[in-house]
């Protein structure tokens, strides 16, 4: 019997939705460079615009709006460095490809409760003399806490700023609507809504002159040169659809990760979650055992066959601090001792009973040990 | 009924013969094969390095780097993933020229038929003021050696040659070009993404120091390309855009497992296949240009007959108009060029650069043979092709009689 597992990282990646990889599997059968002028490329062509379209409509934009990349990390930039003589203003939780998208950004800074100051992003608008460009997260990717991003557009609009979203975490877990956001320009991400890896969207409002990061063939209207990634695109549009039909299952989603709350609480009353009295994602857990490196945490679980991390999966496999918890105010001993429990829609209760067992034992040893 | 007939018919309802090899090829099978679960059940980011799914990823994405380091005798920490070619060439001209305008380079040199994505690249970077040099070829396509030694001085950042051309076909001599870098001390980049796997392709023979490869010209999937970077001696880039830091700095992203394992497999493949498959389709490109111009006399080659990839002919049919030819040919998927620009009316810059006259550039066409190209293809396109172009020559001299004030 293979040993048991519980994935729990759905913030760092999100299996393929079935219907996303019968749409990348149909479409890798399939040979054409949606650019050629005969039928290959024609159908290729009709196949890229329908998955256009479907990922427009998860966010309520045109088709047009929808330039597609591959993946968050190169829409933020494109979106950050496209706009050039603007002032960059970001939070200071945004994700590292939002952060040190441009050198000279200037930071907004969060309350403890993990929101952005709005009083001091407008504070820093009015005393811009040049016109900005504001990058404002819907939801973190560590805690899961939800931003106020129509708010921070209205401050931004009425002081002639831009607004980014970077709704990589948010799309697909909450209804989205562009517009209802403000938001001139909004990253997402296939993979983390159960699309594939490799592509991603910046949608663009209107008609913003945004200057390429690629340059080349004039695809995505000249915003983005390329071979378009079809079989990842179509596998991308087809999760938008079946994330926007799967918005329902949230509530189960929460109540699993309430429980999980709730349970790791009872087992230590020391433990310390983060966001949990503000709107968070209904499926992140960020909880501290204090004491016991993150690290340590997550290489225990992992032994026990219990996948989470300790904030973002990036490069390096080091375990970092959080820039999240220390915007937050946290104080760097306890943040050092933070992990990221992150649900989806194919979590089951055995995969939290799971992880309250491993995360349990842990917490049962290394007191034990201190005793 | 003739057997041409007969071809003609069994292909009526069938989907057209692929001859576009050089826009697009389809992901072999095998390649798809090993894809496949990567994209399902073994779904881990490879940065989650902390957990079981996220190594398993990992190592997949080391395995892939290593094959692909392979096929150009690259080591596996040379090879940077990027979302493809396109990428690969923007992250090695600006990257490499941004990194050494520190040290006062500032002046790139490049050649006319160059892929738009790098000639557009380079053009991005005289906007920025760089000073840009783009050298002429001649009327075979092949960049004059010593025109571009001459071109070279101090102050330049990087060399940009690519290695096969997507419309022509034609091989420039990247060995030379190599070694007269090297021996200059000047970066020496090529856009190798119609090259690799087709031609040998080996990075310290040649002396190149950053190479583009393109996952979809190969029989791998969209949406992956590999930039190789150089160690030893170190090519130094400014990378495009930052982020988590993947790829060591040089290109942020998490890195799409499916796509890197297949490209992989799609390297291991073409090294594995290469030799005898080139072999194969030079007997095929020959078949077809000698059938052709058997029909056609007054069909012309365009590009040196020889050093070219084994899969490439570029024609043209005087007098036939390459947009009323293809319409002419349903049973044909074919192009007059570069698929990023095939929506453009206007005559190839590629051939329009090796002084092909312009009605002559506008009557071309170019026919990629491929891995899945069997010689009954071949046959059945010389006799659509040659049908084709004598209905619309024909048709084209009425119109112009018409046309004529009597």
């Amino acid at each position: 019997m293979p040993p048991r597992t519980a994935y729990l990282d759905w913030n760092a990646t999100a299996p393929l939705r079935p219907e996303a990889a019968a749409a990348t599997a149909e479409a890798l059968g399939h040979c054409g460079n949606p650019s050629s002028v005969h039928r290959f490329g024609r159908d290729a062509r009709r196949a890229l615009e329908a998955a256009r379209a479907q990922v427009a409509a998860l966010v309520g934009a045109a088709p047009a709006e929808v330039v597609l990349t591959s993946g968050g990390t190169e829409a933020n930039q494109l979106a950050l460095r496209g706009l050039p003589g603007r002032r960059v203003m970001v939070s200071a939780i945004e994700h590292d490809s939002v952060r040190q998208a441009v050198p000279d950004a200037a930071v907004v800074p969060v309350a403890p409760r993990g929101i952005v100051d709005l009083h001091a992003l407008d504070r820093m608008l009015a005393a811009e003399p040049r016109p900005a460009l504001v990058s404002l997260m819907l939801a973190n990717n560590e805690t899961g806490i939800i931003q106020p991003v129509a708010e921070a557009a209205q401050i931004a609009h009425a002081r002639g700023a831009l607004l980014h979203c970077d709704a990589v975490q948010g799309a697909g877990k909450l209804p989205l609507d562009r517009a209802r956001l403000g938001a001139d320009l909004m990253t997402l991400s296939a993979h983390k809504l159960g699309g594939p890896p490799g592509v991603g969207a910046l949608v663009v409002a209107g008609d913003l002159p945004l200057m390429p990061l690629h340059n080349g063939g004039g695809q995505e209207r000249g915003r983005r040169a390329g071979t378009e990634n079809l079989p990842g695109i179509a596998g991308f549009g087809a999760a938008c659809a079946s994330a926007a039909d799967g918005l329902g299952d949230y509530g189960a989603i929460a109540a699993l990760r309430d429980a999980a709350e709730r349970r790791l609480g009872a087992i230590a009353p020391d433990a310390v979650v983060y966001g949990g009295d503000v709107a968070r994602l209904p499926n992140t857990l960020c909880i501290a055992m204090p004491g016991v490196a993150a690290a340590t945490q997550v290489m225990a679980l992992d032994l026990a066959g219990v996948m989470v991390s300790a904030g973002a999966a990036c490069s390096s496999g080091k375990v970092r601090r959080s820039h999240v918890l220390d915007a937050m105010g946290v104080p760097a001993a306890e943040a050092e001792c933070a992990i990221r429990i992150s649900l989806g829609w194919s979590t089951a209760a055995a995969d939290i009973d799971h992880l309250v067992e491993a995360w349990g034992a842990l917490y049962a040893r290394t007191r034990a040990s201190a005793a | 009924m003739n057997a041409s007939a007969a071809r003609f018919r069994h292909r009526a309802n069938s989907a057209p013969v692929y001859l576009d090899y050089q826009a697009t090829t389809p992901v072999d099978r095998r390649v798809l094969g090993e894809m496949l679960p990567w994209f399902t059940e073994k779904f881990g980011n490879p940065g989650s390095v902390t957990h079981a799914y996220g190594r398993e990823a990992e190592a997949a994405v080391e395995q892939a780097r290593a094959e692909v380091a392979a096929l150009i005798g690259a080591e596996a920490r040379e090879i940077v993933f990027t979302s493809g070619a396109t990428e690969s060439n923007n992250l090695a001209i600006k990257g490499a020229a941004h990194f050494h305008r520190a040290f006062d380079k500032d002046r790139v040199v490049t050649v006319a038929t160059e892929h738009k994505c790098v000639l557009e690249s380079a053009l991005a970077l005289e906007r920025e003021g760089f000073r840009l040099t783009v050298l002429p070829v001649d009327a075979q396509g092949l960049v004059d050696l010593d025109a571009l030694g001459a071109a070279i001085d101090e102050r330049t950042a990087i060399v940009s040659v690519m290695a096969a051309n997507n419309e022509i076909g034609v091989l420039q001599p990247i060995a030379e070009i190599g070694a007269l870098c090297r021996a200059r001390g000047v970066l020496f980049h090529s856009d190798a993404a119609q090259a690799v796997g087709k031609v040998p392709v080996d990075v310290d023979a040649m002396n190149i120091d950053l190479l583009s490869i393109s996952g979809h010209k190969v029989y791998g999937p969209k949406g992956i390309g590999v930039l190789y970077v150089r160690r030893r001696p170190r090519a130094r880039l400014a990378p495009l855009f930052d982020g988590g830091g993947q790829e060591r700095g040089v290109r942020s992203g998490t890195l799409p497992t499916p796509l890197c394992v297949g490209l992989g497999a799609a390297a291991r493949i073409a090294g594995a296949e290469m030799a005898a498959e080139a072999e194969r389709l030079l007997g095929l490109r020959r078949r077809f240009l000698a059938a052709i111009q058997a029909r056609l006399p007054e069909v012309r080659l365009n590009g040196d007959p020889e050093r070219r990839l084994p899969g490439n002919l570029n024609l043209s049919f005087p007098g036939a108009p390459a947009l009323a030819l293809m319409q002419a040919c349903p049973g044909l998927a074919l192009s007059t060029g570069s698929a990023c620009t095939a929506a453009e009316v206007e005559p190839s810059y590629v051939l329009r650069a090796l002084g092909v006259p312009e009605a002559l550039a506008a009557a071309s066409l170019r026919l990629g043979l491929g891995r899945y190209t069997t010689d009954s293809e071949v046959d059945f396109a010389v006799d659509a092709l040659a049908a084709a172009a004598q209905l619309v020559a024909a048709r084209e001299r009425v119109t112009a009689a018409e046309a004529r004030p009597t």
